[in-house]
Order: structure tokens, then sequence, then C-alpha cells
């Protein structure tokens, strides 16, 4: 489990976090929603140790982050995976070399134990065929898929995705909110999604947090968001169409 | 003060790149790269450069030399004198801090934005080391690409000179071997060091901080272009009074 115990963040005059603390655990995907600005980047770059909180802890499965050594912090990040928002691939290396990357850093397995692992993943991710392209060639979903798996190349303890949908198409980012929690659960790993996207929270919302400007406005799971009086919340939930129609038949069923 | 807290955080980055190094055989392969990226591509053209300079030098030394009282050998010397002391040291330096260094601030930059060195930074990578590291290095050699500077750059002198009739091979090459004194060679080199690891590492620290995206990599490049360059001639200034002075 991660536990985050009242975080604050400032960059400078600006208080970015305001006191956050929540839970994640394992074997679920928990969502950080909240509009743009929000701080759910800064909120899951202290997460990964990226930025340095000025106050409160975080603790991972009884490992206090800020009290760690360096080579600690090092270790514990090598349980982590993370998929950037962009995908962060490097692009001077092939799918297979993304893929491939950590285990040539981190372990000292043959080239065919790596290969092997390698060809593994990506067909979990199902991406075949594509081991010797370069990030350029790869289309927004494909990309996604390479990240992913560089993510969990290492059988990751912890997974961190920040807008993994952003910028793809509604159907792909379907495919890819699914498959994250089809690893979740089959890994059975700690994994924390960002998100802006009313679908992602419908499809795989186990735990949602709300943050609004820094500091956590609510938390519950898919089924009590629409129940929530918490006006932030409705706004966000029901700012297209289609959820507040969703909202009007849920009502009217009730009634 | 916003110099000043540059400066720390520049020794900070040079400390932390010497700091948990990648491993041997996925280092040495990022070396190779760099020295092809940084010296064999640059190679063409500093001997370009240097061909032209010399040939300048010796023609204006040749077209001021009215005086008759003033040998003709003075032809080959003032070209190897400048060639050695600064055309080849600094003069390359400022090329390469153009060349050189706006491609390292524009990879390491485009990896910044793109949150590429977050991903190695979350991996439990040094970045620094993985990045920096094999650009120093790579820079070691830098002094072999200045003494073909220094070759080119008299030969150009002898090819403006004798093909020019300013004067004859034997008069140049009297006027190269006058004086010489090798301690020049040696400060000349001392000189190159120290510009390799700025030019290693002041466009690394522009890139590797600069905020903002894709646009703004292009304006971190300028910047950093402006500064290896202070840099360079002031630590020329300052080498040369602690050497020669
Ligand atoms: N490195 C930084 N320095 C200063 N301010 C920052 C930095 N990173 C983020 N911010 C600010 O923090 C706020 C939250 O940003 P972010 O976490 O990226 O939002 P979200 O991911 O929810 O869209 C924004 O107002 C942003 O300007
Ligand atoms: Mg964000």
């Amino acid at each position: 489990m991660i536990t985050v115990t009242n975080l604050h963040k400032w960059f400078g005059e600006d208080h970015i976090l305001k006191g956050i603390s929540t839970t994640f655990e394992k074997g679920k995907t928990s969502l950080v929603i909240g509009q743009s600005g929000s701080g759910k980047t800064v909120f899951m770059k202290c997460l990964l140790g990226l930025i340095t909180p000025e106050e409160g802890t975080i603790d991972y499965d009884g490992k206090i982050y800020s009290e760690l050594s360096s080579d600690q912090k090092r270790n514990l990040r090598q349980e982590m995976g993370m998929v950037f928002q962009g995908s962060a691939l490097f692009d001077s290396m092939t799918v297979e070399g993304n893929v491939m990357f950590p285990l040539n850093m981190f372990t000292q397995q043959s080239n065919s134990e790596k290969e092997d692992r390698v060809n593994f993943v990506l067909n979990r991710v199902n991406l075949i065929d594509a081991n010797h392209k370069y990030p350029a060639e790869l289309s927004g979903g494909m990309q996604k898929r390479v990240a992913i798996a560089r993510a969990i190349v290492m059988n990751p303890k912890y997974l961190f995705c920040d807008e993994p949908n952003s910028g793809l198409d509604p159907n792909t980012a379907i495919i890819i909110d699914n498959l994250i929690q089809e690893i979740t659960q089959e890994y059975d790993i700690i994994t924390v999604i960002n998100s802006h996207d009313m679908n992602s929270v419908m499809e795989i919302g186990e735990k949602i947090v709300f943050l609004q400007n820094g500091s956590k406005a609510w938390e519950g799971t898919k089924e009590d968001i629409f129940k929530t009086d918490n006006e932030a919340v409705t706004r966000f939930v029901y700012s297209s169409e289609l959820f507040k129609k969703v909202r009007q038949m849920y009502v009217e069923e009730r009634t | 003060m916003t110099y000043l807290s540059a400066i720390g955080s520049y020794s900070i980055m040079v400390k932390e790149v010497f700091k948990k190094p990648t491993k041997w055989p996925i280092m040495k392969s990022l070396i190779l790269k760099e020295i092809d990226e940084l010296i064999f591509n640059s190679l063409g053209i500093i001997v370009f450069i240097s061909l032209f300079i010399g040939g300048v030098v010796t023609i204006q030394t040749a077209l001021n030399l009215e005086n008759p009282l003033i040998p003709v050998s003075l032809i080959g010397f003032a070209p190897r004198q400048s060639v050695i002391l600064e055309f080849a040291p600094t003069f390359t330096s400022i090329i390469m801090a153009g060349k050189v260094g706006s491609y390292i601030t524009s990879s390491i930059g485009t990896m910044r934005v793109t949150e590429q060195i977050d991903a190695l930074e979350v991996m439990g990578v040094n970045s620094l080391n993985y990045l920096v590291f094999p650009k120093i290095i790579a820079m070691l050699l830098y002094p072999f690409a200045v003494a073909i500077a220094m070759y080119m750059g008299i030969l150009g002198g002898w090819m403006a000179g004798v093909w020019g009739n300013f004067t004859s091979s034997a008069d140049f090459i009297e006027g190269l071997q006058l004086d010489f004194d090798p301690y020049h060679i040696t400060y000349s080199f001392i000189k190159t060091l120290v510009f390799a690891f700025v030019i290693a590492t002041v466009p690394s620290y522009h890139g590797y901080f600069m905020k903002g995206g894709a646009l703004d990599v292009g304006k971190a490049s300028t910047t950093s272009f402006v500064w290896t360059s202070v840099v360079i001639i002031i630590l020329n200034f300052i080498l040369t009074q602690l050497l020669l002075g």
C-alpha cells in the first residue's frame, strides 16, 4: 500500500499541493482526477520522487521515501514503472531498445533471456512486429503500448500513468485503459492513473481521488461519484452533455 | 545573484555526473557514439577553417613586411606563433562551442521537454552520468583535433606563402623553427583540455536545466552558445596570465 500523508508542495510563492492525504491499494487501479492545472502531474512526480515535497510523507509498504538513503531511493525506484503523458520513449532507440533498456541497465540477464522478456511484454500489450521500428514511426496508441511495455518489463510493484489516454481516439483510449487495469490485476500491482477523462473513470475507476486547486476535494469509488453532493465533483463529472443525460436517467430510474 | 546560483547549480551538476556510474558495456557504446558525433564529425570544419586562417595570417604578415631590416623568415614565424598560441586552441573552441555546443544543448534539452530525462530518473538511472559523462570522455580526444588544427593552420600558411610567391619554402621553414619554445605547445594543450571540459559541460547544463517546450530548445541553444563562448574567452585570459605571464 502507498500511504500519502499531508503532502505540501510550493514552487516559489505558489502553493501547488495543499496537504493531500490518501492511500493506494494493491491490485487496484486508482484514479487521480481533476481539471487541467489542478496538480495531478506534480502530485504524481512527488510520488515518484522526481519532485521533492516540502512537507508530508509518502510510505511505500512501510518504507518512508524521504527517510531513505539515495541508494535505497534508487533501489525503490527500480520497483516503479511510469507511463508518461507524452510516452517519453527514447527516440534514438527502437521499440525493442526502449523496452530492453531497463533490463540492460539493471540486470545481468543473457541476450536471449532479455529478448524473451521483451517479446513477452510486447505481446502482453498486443504489439507485434514492431520490434525494430523507431518511436517516430509509430501511432500515438502504439507509442503508449511501448511505454506501458517498458514500464512493466522489470515487474514493478508500483505503476504510475500520467494521462495514459490523452491524445488518443476514444476507442484506443478505452483499450489502453483496460490494458492497464488487466495488468494491474494480473500482476497484483499498485497502479495510480492521472486522468481528466470521465470515460476512464467509468471504465477503470476502482478508487477515485478528486483534486481541485491542489487539494483533495473528494474521494470514493465510481459508484459513489454519481451520488455525491460535492459541487466541484458534480461540475467536473457533468461537464459533458453525455454525462448530464446519464445523470438524468439515473435520477429517473431511482424515482 | 542569479549568476552565483547558476555557478552553484553547475558545480553540483558536475559533481553528480561522476556519481553512480552507468554499467561499462553501455557506457562504452555511449562514449564511442559521442566520439563520432563530437570529434569526427567536427574534423571537416576544423581542417577547413584552420587552412584558411593560417593562409590569411601569412598573407597579412607578408604584406606588412616592408622594412628590409626585418628578415623574411618572419613570414613563417608569425603564423606559427598565432596558430599554436591562439587560433588552433581558442578560435577552434569558439567554433566548437557553436557546432558541438548547440548539438549538446538541443539533444539534452529535447530529452528534458519530452520527459525522457524524467523517464531515466524514474528507472533509477543517474541521468547526468548517462548523458554528460560520455561527452566529457569523448572531448578528451579534442586535443587531437586541435593538433590537427595546428598542423593545418601552418600548412595553410605555407601554401599561401609559397604558392603566393611571398616567400620561399626554405625561408618559411626557417621561420617556423625560429626561437621555438616547446612550452608553448604545452600551454596550448592545457588550454585545450580546459576548453574541452567547458564545451562538454556548459551546453549540457543549459540543456539539462531548461524549462518550457520545443520552442525553448532553440532559445536554450543560443543562450548556451553565448555563455560557452564567454566562459572560454574569460578562461583563455586567466590561463594565459597564469601560464605565460
Ligand atoms: N516545475 C514547475 N515550476 C513551477 N510551477 C509548476 C511546475 N510544474 C507545475 N507547476 C504548476 O503547478 C500547477 C499544477 O500543474 P500540473 O500538476 O501539471 O497540473 P495537471 O497535471 O493537473 O494538469 C500548474 O499551475 C503549474 O503551472
Ligand atoms: Mg498533467
